[in-house]
């Protein structure tokens, strides 16, 4: 058995590349209104509830303010970024990962054990017995894969007017517009947290058997 | 931060700074290349047809209560025009504006304001989304599209509706435009009044379109002419729109 399924590697090298790109052109898209909002509208500093900093040209597509390049961009890899976290789904649930490797037990939610594994994770220790990831690793892509980028194609559909008969359910149910929009910005920063921290764990723990196990598959 | 903290952390913010820009440079050359270009403007046609697949043809935006209503609704982009005789019209309190219907159509129109006011009405309380990321809620009033067009007879080769208006920005004329199932569709309506009121000079008066399952640039303010054409290679520089033409918004703008 290989270590991960060609699905898998698929997905993540295509979701990588979306990710990465939507969240840069997102960045340059914040600067055409930096104000955040709760609720249906508003427009004006005394409705926002955080103003963002701007985003240098370094951090953004295209590296200049445009809002309607960074749009080109945000538009097109949308699909690629929504359309593989679907797939990837339906691969999960068919092919067994989701239920071997992410679900977690009652056993892995005692706090103990929790604290247990966020200890060894603090030594850099990453070995652990049975089963491909411990509690915090299942836990962690649990986040990432059924909340997190789930949460970007809702919230980004619910800031979209024509979605609007379709999706408006959704705004409702988040609070507005406005709350869907701010929700997207939020969740952006998130994903960004957990790629950094996983970025990071990666390059402590034997990051070139990693990075070619994500691309060749590895050894069982 | 000692020196060498500094020089570590400029070297890592320059390698990160590099990797983006190599990013950012690979981006431009794709959208600068024929086949990126068509792949980025194909994009916007995916979503159109998604919103239209899952919303049908005449979903509707969502209307609001008035209790809803944002306090002030403000404006964007031109809020004062300052060219042609629009101050005299607005001095005269509008009363010598027309409103021409023509292009493809069989029975040409040109609408006074009285006219416009005589047609059946509709009411609804919607919320405009600008395309920079801000909301507001107004309550608008005026005919439907459908009804002007029914009333000039557009001719069957007639693939879109082009928005003619009164201000100029930057030397171009303020022009829009829209394919037949949003001209059709029962919330495009030719607003005269917000929130009860004739519209203020800021949102456009006396006649702005309102296009509710599209981002605010494509609801034109200041309006004089509808236009019924079978293509819009020929308007403006051919985008079918102001900032289309200009700096590259996509024409299609419910996304």
């Amino acid at each position: 058995m290989k270590k991960h399924v060609l699905s898998t590697r698929l997905w993540h090298w295509i979701n990588l590349i979306s990710i990465v790109i939507l969240f840069m052109s997102g960045l340059n898209i914040s600067n055409a209104h930096r104000r955040l909002y709760w609720g249906d509208w508003g427009f004006a500093p005394e409705h926002a509830w955080l103003e963002v900093p701007r985003f240098p040209g370094w951090m953004t597509i295209p590296d200049f303010y445009s809002l309607a390049q960074a749009r080109d961009w945000h538009i097109l890899m949308a699909w690629p970024f929504a359309v593989a976290l679907l797939f990837m789904w339906i691969a999960m649930i068919v092919n067994g990962h989701f239920k071997r490797d992410l679900t977690t037990t009652r056993t892995e939610w005692k706090p103990a054990a929790i604290w247990d594994d966020i200890k060894q994770h603090a030594k850099f220790n990453f070995d652990h017995g049975e089963g491909k990831y411990n509690f915090l690793q299942k836990f962690s892509y649990g986040m990432v894969l059924g909340v997190f980028l789930p949460m970007m194609v809702f919230t980004g559909m619910a800031i979209s007017p024509g979605m609007e008969p379709v999706w408006g359910w959704f705004s409702d149910l988040v609070g507005g517009r406005q709350s869907a929009r701010s929700l997207h910005f939020i969740f952006a920063w998130l994903v960004f947290g957990f790629f950094v921290v996983h970025l990071l764990l990666v390059i402590v723990h034997k990051p070139f058997q990693q990075l070619r196990d994500m691309i060749t598959g590895g050894k069982a | 931060m000692s020196t060498s903290d500094q020089r570590w952390a400029m070297k890592r913010r320059g390698v990160l700074a590099g990797m983006t820009a190599f990013l950012a440079a690979g981006c431009q050359k794709v959208s600068e290349s024929t086949t990126g270009r068509s792949l980025l403007d194909a994009a916007q046609g995916w979503h159109q047809g998604a919103n239209r697949l899952l919303g049908g043809r005449t979903g509707m935006a969502k209307e609001y209560d008035r209790s809803e209503r944002s306090p002030f609704f403000r404006g964007n982009g031109s809020v004062n025009p300052q060219n042609g005789d629009y101050q005299e019209q607005v001095a005269a309190s509008f009363a010598n504006w027309r409103l021409e219907v023509g292009g493809l159509v069989n029975n040409p129109m040109s609408l006074s304001l009285e006219n416009i006011r005589a047609l059946p009405q509709r009411t609804q309380i919607t919320r405009h989304d600008c395309v920079e990321g801000w909301s507001a809620i107004g309550e608008w009033t005026g005919p439907q599209l459908s009804t002007l067009l029914e009333a000039a007879g557009v001719q069957d080769n007639a693939r879109y509706i082009v928005f003619r208006c009164a201000d100029n920005l930057n030397g171009q004329d303020y022009y829009e435009s829209v394919d037949m199932i949003d001209a059709y569709h029962p919330q495009t309506i030719v607003a005269h009044l917000l929130n009860g009121e004739p519209l203020p000079v800021r949102n456009g008066a006396p006649l702005r379109m309102r296009i509710e399952k599209q981002l605010g640039y494509k609801h034109p303010k200041y309006l004089t002419g509808i236009e019924a054409v079978a293509s819009l290679d020929d308007i403006g520089d051919g985008k079918g729109g102001y900032w289309e033409d200009r700096a590259g918004y996509q024409w299609y703008a419910g996304i």
